[in-house]
């Protein structure tokens, strides 16, 4: 296995565009990526694109090619993967496979969802199928629900509390509004976040992360190559995938995700550090107990102590592990199918110096985490300045 | 059939099929035969709500899924089923 480098990150902003299709947005991620790149798309042998829902959600299947010809990919292998939340994670970690393999020297990485031309509540059912719809889903389970039923857990056994989940909140919140391309730039306080109406007990609207359409896509070469494009080139370190059961239900202890756990070590194994050498960190914060529960299957706070850890501010921009500097998916925005390769430019900013006034002063190693359902498909993937 | 429970929700914002029921009370349970099943506990009233740790027992099945109600809390439980893990 060869080492491999992104040399290119392109997103859009993370919203709700009516006017927008997915293609377009699709496009509109990978021209950025290829420009900031500084290649053509003829150059380009293979491309993967993560997309969870898009027939469900806007009508359209066999969306590689439909998206890779409108951005002027000649012949090539064009290959969507579907891992539900993880989709665009787990393209991510396929095309580094193939780069890092030898089998091609340029691959770009996509991914997409357009999820707001349907209505909230088809929404869920839509979302609702990434779970396990023969025994959870038919009880009528949504993954609000099962994430309440993973914080309901938590509290229980670790005294976690209902302000410490609306500190994430408010945090996230506060990282947004200073992103550009952030959903919901908006400032909360940990009173709004309590008093949110309530979407399944404990978690309010503001333990959410955001319906989104948007896109995001990056350059992969061989390490050798990057510089020959240019010097704001990131290392990747390592990317690891793992897996488990998707029905909640059969988890010996629902307040930590084994495939978190297993492709955090994985992961800090091959890129030869550990938790405390990482300066920042895009964790998949689809509810804010998700945040919590990351923080401590990846090393960061002590397991049963991410509620503290965050009320403290530890997680903060200028905290002791800045979490989330983009606002995560709480504030940024989650369009499922884009939110891993999202998270992989919003890592690339930060090591590169370019996060402007959310940029973390010491940034030469970043880790993300991208998490599938409820725990089924992990990937976690560490990166490191040129 | 019998179980604990070991975690549970109310649900507000439902699914499409299922915005009917709501609000209704999700639950894993844990039940005397050592599995666990994700359920519905019946009942709409505050005092009908399972918290952890609640017993509660089986009433009926209806297109496959469990329906479970509560019959006592965690301070009147005189004895486990099972350990809570």
């Amino acid at each position: 296995m060869r080492p491999v480098a992104v040399i290119g990150i392109g997103k859009t902003a993370f919203g709700a565009f009516p006017d927008r299709d997915l293609r377009s947005l699709a496009a509109e991620a990978i021209e950025h990526a290829l420009t900031d790149a500084g290649i053509s798309a003829p150059a380009v042998e293979s491309f993967y694109l993560g997309n969870f829902a898009g027939p469900s959600f806007v009508g359209q299947n066999h969306l590689a090619p439909y998206i890779g010809t409108a951005v002027g990919f000649e012949s090539i292998p064009c290959t969507r993967i579907e891992n539900a939340c993880a989709s665009s994670g787990s393209a991510f970690f396929h095309a580094w496979q193939s780069v890092a393999a030898g089998l091609y020297d340029t691959v770009v990485v996509a991914g997409v969802e357009k999820m707001t031309s349907q209505s909230t509540p088809r929404v869920t059912e839509i979302l609702a199928g990434a779970g396990d719809m023969s025994g959870e889903g038919r009880a009528g389970a949504t993954f609000p629900a099962l994430f309440a039923m993973i914080a309901r857990r938590h509290m229980h056994q670790y005294g976690t509390t209902r302000e410490q989940l609306a500190a994430v909140a408010v945090k996230n919140h506060a990282n947004g509004a200073k992103n550009p391309l952030a959903h919901m730039r908006k400032v909360i306080t940990v009173d709004q976040a309590l008093g949110g109406k309530p979407i399944a007990e404990p978690l309010t609207v503001y333990d959410c992360s955001l319906i989104s359409d948007g896109a995001a896509a990056v350059v992969l070469v061989p390490l050798h190559k990057a510089s020959r494009y240019n010097s704001r080139f990131a290392r990747v370190l390592s990317v690891a995938q793992t897996s488990d059961h998707v029905a909640l239900d059969t988890k010996a202890d629902i307040t930590e995700f084994p495939a978190v756990k297993s492709a955090g070590q994985k992961a800090y194994e091959t890129a030869g550090v550990g938790p405390g050498e990482i300066d920042v960190a895009e964790v998949h914060d689809c509810f804010t107990i998700a945040e919590i529960v990351a923080s401590e299957d990846l090393g960061f706070a002590n397991k049963g102590e991410g509620g503290p850890f965050a009320a403290a501010g530890c997680t903060a921009i200028n905290g002791r592990i800045p979490i989330n500097t983009s606002g995560g998916l709480k504030s940024k925005g989650h369009p499922v199918g884009a939110t891993g390769v999202g998270q992989i430019c919003d890592i690339v900013m930060q090591l590169r110096g370019d996060a402007g006034e959310r940029q973390v002063s010491r940034h030469r190693t970043g880790l993300a985490q991208n998490l599938g359902g409820s725990g089924a498909t992990c990937v976690v993937s560490i990166l490191g300045a040129a | 059939m019998k179980g604990i429970v070991y975690t549970e929700t109310v649900v507000h914002a439902a699914p499409a099929q299922y915005a009917a029921d709501a609000p209704y009370q999700l639950a894993i349970v844990h039940l005397e035969n050592g599995e666990r099943r994700t359920v519905r506990i019946l009942g709409r009233e505050t005092a009908d709500r399972a918290c952890v740790g609640d017993r509660v027992e089986f009433v009926e099945e209806r297109d496959g899924v469990s329906y479970f109600r509560k019959t006592a809390a965690l301070s009147e439980a005189t004895e486990m089923p099972r350990p809570l893990v």
